[in-house]
């Protein structure tokens, strides 16, 4: 582990916090350095957040059904910000009504995230998909692990 | 047996000032001022003062302390310089005011060529330079960095940024012959601030180089000490007040608005944690003593501004005057920044001005309370400090001492249902310094808190039970 930063927290006017907290928890032992923001998150914190610390990766909460409107111009946002190589993983309750997964993934990768996650995921799995995806890109940099 | 006496002096931009204590009864047994000489010799204008002191006394004391604050030759004028605007940036601000200075510009994200050039053309006291947490951003303070050590400042630099990258922005500014103070990140980890380290740093900077920069130290001899910027001297002799000290019980939570002809600064000595249940706090946290300063609202230098905000017509009615006597006052204050209101009218509209500064400078200072709906339910956000339910309001500056009506200026502090949204005290014991001797209280809480304390709880003078309806421009 390499003890990447990573920014977590509910975004908009959501104040469901027991999931994100127990999924920053698990990444915090898994050797992560986590800013845990908390609900009620406005987008511009997380940026805010990620440029002051220097952060590898911002993982966005969201289960009230509002998601897909509060995450729309994300990626715009960290761009603006020169944030422009940072990891964006979404999850929880994105949309509001019986979706098909598939479907709701789809919409928050076209809007830049490079992975959503549906409801119920293990934070085993985000754990695996992070460490799978900072490889990539050690090995895209040409760095070596250490 | 002899008693034993303070001298506190306080070098304003116009006047210095000079209170001396008794230091067994805990009053002030006599006051001077004289005009301030920084420009010529800061000494000149203070002798003066003592001859004045002296002729009270008939021969003057030997004073035990003799301890002075400075807001002369422009005050302790800093730049502060972070990452994002409402964090490192916000917390460097922060640290400058609290320290007492007063903040000429500020900057965030990366300084570039005509950044470097408005900061050498202000010439600022000292530069502080903060930006990313512990382990976070260091890219940007180092640009900065170098971006300072290639330009013509002449001043320190303090160092309050991202730790990792400390010993190389302190490097960088040495090599290119710049003084340099390092110390504690203003903001080490994510909403965590930790500005206490760097308004120490501001504050011995202060001592080792600005007091001998502006030729204060000429009055060395005169006085042991010129401790610290006069702001920073009220907003200590406020936290004394508030706290008490070694089991004599102070105010407890206080809010202390200081009305001048420049600025209306609010200090609030409170952690204005949420006083209603169920309420998400949100934001940088705030300074346990914190103050701010608005440089847009002063009664003299900027008192346009002021009718420009809240309008010549709001001001005239609330002066029960016309717009135009308004504005005729209006330039005969500005053409003056010394002028004392002579006539009734003059005084309801100075009276006026400043419960409008007050008003605006308040609510800038006190947090908001705003309600946001969610999915389940309403749910209330804190932005800011709560002060609702602080227990004192100090009213400081000469327009309070000047003013028939002091009461009704400080009151335009208080909340009101025209802003329900705002955090400010509801329902305070109004307190008036009288004596001007919040700095006098904050230098001598140095060197004898006890007699500080004594000092500031038996001289302000109780507003409550005053008049609170409007002025009647006849009387």
């Amino acid at each position: 582990m390499t003890g990447e930063t990573l920014i977590t927290g509910v975004i908009g006017s959501d104040t469901h916090i027991v999931g994100n907290r127990i999924l920053s928890m698990a990444l915090e032992k898994a050797g992560f350095s986590v800013i845990a923001l908390g609900a009620l998150t406005p987008a511009d914190d997380f940026i805010k957040a990620a440029i002051e610390t220097d952060a590898d990766a911002i993982l966005v909460s969201s289960l009230y059904g509002q998601g897909e409107l509060d995450c729309q111009g994300f990626r715009d946002l960290c761009i603006e910000a020169g944030l422009n190589e940072i990891l964006l993983y979404v999850g929880g309750n994105l949309v509001v009504g019986k979706h098909p997964w598939p479907g709701v993934e789809r919409r928050f990768l076209d809007m830049g995230f490079d992975r959503a996650f549906p409801p119920a995921t293990r934070t085993d799995d985000v754990v695996e998909a992070l460490t799978r995806d900072f490889e990539a890109r050690r090995g895209r940099a040409g760095k070596a692990e250490p | 047996m002899s008693t034993s006496y303070a001298l506190l002096v306080d070098f304003g931009s116009t006047y210095t000032k000079l209170r001396a204590v008794d230091l067994e009864v805990c009053r002030i047994v006599a006051s001077a001022q004289a005009p301030s000489t920084v420009d010529s010799d800061i000494s000149t204008g203070l002798a003066l003062g003592l001859r004045r002191l002296e002729e009270q006394f008939g021969t003057l004391p030997n004073f035990k302390h003799r301890l002075a604050s400075s807001s002369a030759a422009g005050g302790l004028r800093m730049i502060a310089a972070g990452l994002v605007r409402d964090l490192t940036t916000e917390a460097a601000r922060r640290a400058a005011l609290g320290a007492g200075a007063k903040l000429t510009e500020t900057f965030s994200h990366r300084l570039i060529a005509d950044d470097v050039r408005r900061i050498v053309d202000s010439a600022p006291d000292i530069i502080l330079l903060a930006g990313g947490t512990d382990g976070g951003n260091s890219d940007v303070i180092l640009e900065n960095a170098r971006a300072l050590a290639m330009s013509d400042i002449g001043c320190p630099v303090i160092l309050a940024g991202n730790r990792v990258a400390r010993d190389e922005a302190q490097d960088i500014l040495t090599t290119q012959g710049k003084t340099v103070v390092a110390t504690e990140n203003v903001m080490p980890e994510m909403n965590v601030l930790n500005i206490e380290p760097a308004r120490e740093a501001i504050r011995s900077v202060f001592l080792d180089h600005i007091v001998r920069a502006k030729g204060i130290d000429r009055v060395q001899g005169m006085l042991d000490e010129v401790l610290m910027p006069t702001p920073a001297a009220v907003l200590s002799g406020g936290r004394l007040l508030a706290e008490g000290y070694r089991g004599k019980d102070g105010f407890g939570d206080l809010v202390l608005v200081d009305v001048g002809g420049a600025t209306t600064d609010v200090h609030s000595i409170a952690h204005g944690a949420p006083t209603r249940d169920g309420v998400i706090v949100q934001g940088l946290p705030e300074p346990y003593d914190k103050r701010t300063v608005e440089g847009d609202l002063g009664l003299r230098h900027n008192v346009a501004t002021i009718v420009e905000q809240c309008g010549a017509e709001a001001i005239a009615h609330s002066a029960g005057s016309t717009v135009q006597e308004v504005g005729r006052v209006l330039t005969a204050f500005q053409e003056n920044a010394e002028r004392v209101p002579t006539t009734a009218s003059e005084r309801a509209v100075d009276d006026a001005l400043a419960s409008a500064a007050v008003t605006s400078a308040a609510a800038r200072h006190a947090g908001s309370i705003e309600t946001i709906y969610t999915a389940n339910g309403a749910a209330s956000v804190q932005r800011g400090k709560d002060l609702s339910e602080i227990g004192v309001l100090v009213g400081t500056g000469g327009v309070f001492v000047h003013s028939r009506n002091p009461a009704g200026i400080l009151r335009a502090a208080l909340a009101s249902s025209t802003r329900p949204d705002s955090l400010l005290p509801r329902n305070p014991t109004l307190l008036l310094d009288q004596a001007y001797l919040l700095y006098a209280c904050g230098l001598l809480s140095t060197k004898a808190p006890e007699a500080a304390l004594e000092l500031g709880l038996r001289s302000l003078t109780h507003l409550n039970n005053e008049s609170t309806h409007g002025h009647n421009p006849a009387a």
